[in-house]
C-alpha cells in the first residue's frame, strides 16, 4: 500500500500541495485528475524521490520516500511528464542501458514488455530523438519498466495523444496492472478519470475526493437535469442568475442544471422560464451525474 | 564499479556518435597549434628604421650603411628632422626613427659627447623594448669599430672591458614555439577535461534526462566518475596527440620524463574537472555554464603565463595565480618538457594540485548534491 499522509510542499510563495493525505491499495490502477498546475507533477515527483516534503510523510510498502529512498528507486519505475530518455541514442541503447543500470539483462523481463516494445522494435536502430510521439511514449513506457517495478508512476502520459492512441495506452495500462504492479497514472483530461479502479481530484494542491468512479458519481449531493434550448448561452445565463439554482454548467450540446433543493419543481420552473426570454422549447430530462459533474461542482467549493 | 562501467560505456556511445567530437578532438588541436604556434610568436621578423641623417657625415653615412647591410633593418634615410618622421610612425611605415644630430661627427672627433636619438613605436612595449636593445647594440658595435680605427693605438681599451656573452639556457636558440606550443597544450587538454565534461553535465538537467536518471538507484558515486572519467581520458589522449604534433611538426624537446608529466595532468585535470563540474552545478542551461566559463576560463588564463611571464606581473597577480590551476600546469609543462625538471622539481606544484583536486571535487559534489 501507498500512503500519503498530510503532505505539504511550497516553491517559495506558491504552495503546490496542502495536507495532501491518500491511500493507494496494491495492484491498483489509480488515476489522479487535475487541471494544469494543481499540483499532480509534484506530488508524483515527492513518490518517486525526487522531491522531500516539507511537511507530512509518504510511506510506498512500508518504505519512507526520504529515508529509504534508495530501496524505493528499486521498487519504482517513473515516467516523467517530457520525454527523458537519450535522443542520441538508438532506441535499443536506451533500453539496454535503464536494464543494465538495475542490473538486469535485455531478456529478463522482456516478457513484460513485449507488447508494448513489440510495436516499437522495426525502429530499434533509430535514435530515439527521432521517434513519432506516440512511438517515444511506448519506449519510454519499455524503459520504465524493464526492472519489473512494483509501483509504475506515469506524469500525463495521453497528454498531447490522439483519441484512438490514448484508449489503446490505457488497454496497455490494465495489462501493466494485471501482471501484478501498481499503476498510478495522472492526466488533465476528464474523459479519462473513470478509467482507473480508483480516481481521486486535485484542485490547487487540494485533495477534493478519492474514490471509485460509482462513489463520485454518487457523492454529488443535488438532482440533475439536461436541458436544451435554442440558444444554449442566454438559457445558461439566466439559469444562472436564478437564487434557486446550485450548479448549471455547459456540457456538450445541453446544460446540466441543478437545483438546490430536491423538492423542487423543476417543470413548472422552466416552463416559466420560456417565456422569459427567446429560448425557444426548453427540454429536459433527468440524468445521472458524471465525474466532470462531480468535480466541477467540488472544485467551485 | 559496475554502474560506473556502464555509465562510461554510454558516454563514450554518446561521444563518438556526436558527429562534431572527433574533429574537435583531432582537427581542432592540429589547427590551433599550426596556427597559433606560427602566429603569435613574438619574434621580430623586421624593423623598418627611418633615419634621419642631420649629420651627413662619414661617421653617419658608415653608420646607416651598417644597418642596411643588416637584414633586418629596412632602412630609409631622410635629410632633416621634420613632420614626416612623426607622419611615419603613426601610419606605421616606420617602427623606430632613429636621429643622427648635427655636428655629431664633429663633436666626437673633439672627444665631447654626442648622443643620437632613437625614437619607437610602443604600442607593442615588447617589440619595441627588442627593438630597442637589438639597434643600440648595433650602433655601439659600429662606434667601438669606428674608434678602433680611428686610433689604433687606443685599442687596447676595448679589451679590459668586460664583456657579457649571453647564453640562453634551456632555449638556446629563443625559440617562441618551444616556448609556446607547451602553453598551447595547456588550453587544449583543459578545454577538452573540464570544458567538455561541464557542458556534457549540464546538457543532462537542460535536456531532463537527469529526470530518468535520478529516479534509477544510480548514486552521485557512480554518476559523477562515469561522468568525468571519459573526458579524462580523452583529455590525456589529446595530450599525446599534441605533443606528437608538437614533436614532428616543431620539433620541441621532451627533456623531462613523459611519465612524470601525464602523472601531473592526470591531477590536474582532476583539479580543473571539480571547477568544471562545480560551475555545472551553478547553472541550469548549457548557456548559463558558458557565460561563466568564459569568464573564468580568460581570466585564469590570461594571468597563467600563456603569453608573458607570471614573473613580470604584479605582486597581487602572483598572489591571485596560487588558486590559478592554469599557471601550475603552465609552468611544469615547461619545466618538463624545456628543462627537463624531476619529480622533486615539481614537487610543490604536484602537492598544490593534490591539495586543488580534493578541495574542487568535494566542493562539487557537495555543491551537486544541493542542486539536484
Amino acid at each position: 500500500m501507498i500512503r500519503i499522509a498530510d503532505v505539504t510542499k511550497s516553491f517559495g510563495e506558491n504552495k503546490a500541495l496542502s495536507e495532501v493525505s491518500l491511500d493507494i491499495l496494491d495492484e491498483e490502477l489509480f488515476v489522479l485528475i487535475g487541471p494544469d498546475g494543481a499540483g499532480k507533477s509534484t506530488l508524483f515527483r515527492i513518490l518517486v524521490t525526487l522531491l522531500l516534503p516539507d511537511k507530512g510523510h509518504v510511506l510506498i510498502k512500508g518504505l519512507d520516500v526520504v529515508k529509504d529512498f534508495w530501496k524505493i528507486r528499486k521498487i519504482m519505475g517513473y515516467m516523467p511528464g517530457t520525454f527523458s530518455l537519450y535522443p542520441d541514442l538508438t532506441v535499443e541503447e536506451n533500453l539496454a542501458f535503464y536494464a543494465r543500470i538495475f542490473g538486469m539483462s535485455l531478456g529478463e523481463n522482456y516478457p513484460l514488455i513485449r507488447e508494448v516494445y513489440e510495436q516499437i522494435e522495426p525502429f530499434k536502430n533509430r535514435p530515439a530523438g527521432k521517434l513519432s510521439g506516440g512511438m517515444k511514449q511506448k519506449l519510454a513506457l519499455s524503459c520504465a519498466l524493464i526492472h519489473r517495478p512494483e509501483v509504475l508512476v506515469l506524469d500525463e502520459p495521453t497528454t498531447g495523444v490522439d483519441a484512438a492512441s490514448r484508449k489503446e495506452f490505457w488497454q496497455m495500462l490494465k495489462k501493466i496492472q494485471r501482471e501484478g504492479i501498481t499503476v498510478i497514472v495522472s492526466t488533465a483530461y476528464m474523459d479519462e478519470a473513470s478509467r482507473g479502479d480508483r480516481t481521486c481530484f486535485l484542485h490547487k494542491g487540494k485533495l477534493l475526493k478519492a474514490g471509485t468512479p460509482e462513489e463520485i458519481r454518487e457523492s454529488y449531493p443535488f438532482p440533475l437535469y439536461a436541458c436544451r434550448s435554442k440558444d444554449n448561452f442566454a438559457l445558461l445565463k439566466a439559469l444562472r442568475n436564478e437564487p434557486s439554482t446550485a450548479s448549471a454548467m455547459l456540457y456538450g450540446k445541453t446544460i446540466h442544471y441543478s437545483p438546490a433543493r430536491n423538492d423542487f419543481s423543476v417543470g413548472t420552473f422552466l416552463s416559466d422560464l420560456e417565456g422569459t426570454g427567446n429560448y425557444g422549447p426548453i427540454e429536459y430530462r433527468k440524468t445521472t451525474p458524471s465525474m466532470e459533474d462531480s468535480f466541477a461542482f467540488l472544485s467551485k467549493q | 564499479m559496475r554502474t560506473i562501467l556502464i555509465i562510461i560505456k554510454k558516454e563514450f556511445l554518446q561521444i563518438f556518435r556526436n558527429h562534431m567530437m572527433l574533429p574537435m578532438i583531432f582537427i581542432i588541436p592540429l589547427v590551433q597549434m599550426l596556427i597559433l604556434v606560427y602566429a603569435a610568436t613574438m619574434e621580430i621578423k623586421r624593423i623598418d628604421l627611418l633615419v634621419i641623417d642631420r649629420d651627413n657625415s662619414q661617421y653617419s653615412r658608415g653608420l646607416i650603411s651598417k644597418l642596411s647591410g643588416m637584414k633586418i633593418y629596412r632602412v630609409a634615410v631622410i635629410p632633416t628632422a621634420g613632420k614626416e618622421a612623426e607622419a611615419r610612425l603613426l601610419d606605421n611605415s616606420a617602427d623606430a626613427v632613429l636621429e643622427i644630430p648635427p655636428d655629431c661627427e664633429r663633436l666626437l672627433m673633439q672627444r665631447q659627447n654626442s648622443s643620437v636619438q632613437l625614437r619607437m613605436d610602443a604600442v607593442n612595449g615588447m617589440a619595441a623594448g627588442i627593438i630597442n636593445q637589438y639597434t643600440s647594440l648595433t650602433i655601439n658595435n659600429y662606434h667601438k669599430k669606428w674608434l678602433a680605427s680611428l686610433m689604433p693605438g687606443n685599442a687596447g681599451d676595448g679589451l679590459r672591458q668586460i664583456r657579457v656573452i649571453p647564453r640562453y639556457w634551456y632555449n638556446p636558440g629563443l625559440n617562441y614555439k618551444h616556448y609556446m606550443l607547451p602553453g598551447i597544450l595547456v588550453i587544449l587538454v583543459t578545454i577538452m577535461g573540464m570544458f567538455l565534461s561541464a557542458i556534457n553535465l549540464v546538457r543532462e538537467k537542460e535536456m531532463g534526462t537527469i529526470e530518468q536518471i535520478n529516479v534509477t538507484p544510480i548514486r552521485r558515486i557512480h554518476f559523477i566518475p562515469g561522468k568525468l572519467i571519459p573526458f579524462w581520458i580523452i583529455a590525456l589522449a589529446e595530450l599525446s596527440f599534441g605533443l606528437t604534433i608538437g614533436w614532428l611538426f616543431f620539433r620541441v624537446p621532451v627533456r623531462g620524463s613523459l611519465l612524470l608529466l601525464f602523472g601531473f595532468t592526470s591531477v590536474y585535470l582532476l583539479a580543473v574537472m571539480g571547477i568544471g563540474l562545480f560551475l555545472a552545478a551553478l547553472s541550469r542551461t548549457q548557456q548559463q555554464l558558458m557565460f561563466m566559463y568564459f569568464f573564468f576560463m580568460l581570466t585564469f588564463l590570461l594571468m597563467s603565463g600563456l603569453f608573458t611571464p607570471v614573473e613580470s606581473m604584479p605582486q597581487w597577480a602572483q598572489t591571485i595565480n596560487h588558486i590559478n590551476p592554469f599557471a601550475y600546469f603552465m609552468r611544469v609543462i615547461r619545466m618538463i618538457l624545456l628543462k627537463g625538471s624531476g619529480f622533486r622539481d615539481i614537487l610543490p606544484e604536484f602537492v598544490s594540485m593534490t591539495i586543488y583536486a580534493v578541495a574542487a571535487l568535494t566542493l562539487a559534489v557537495w555543491r551537486y548534491r544541493k542542486t539536484i
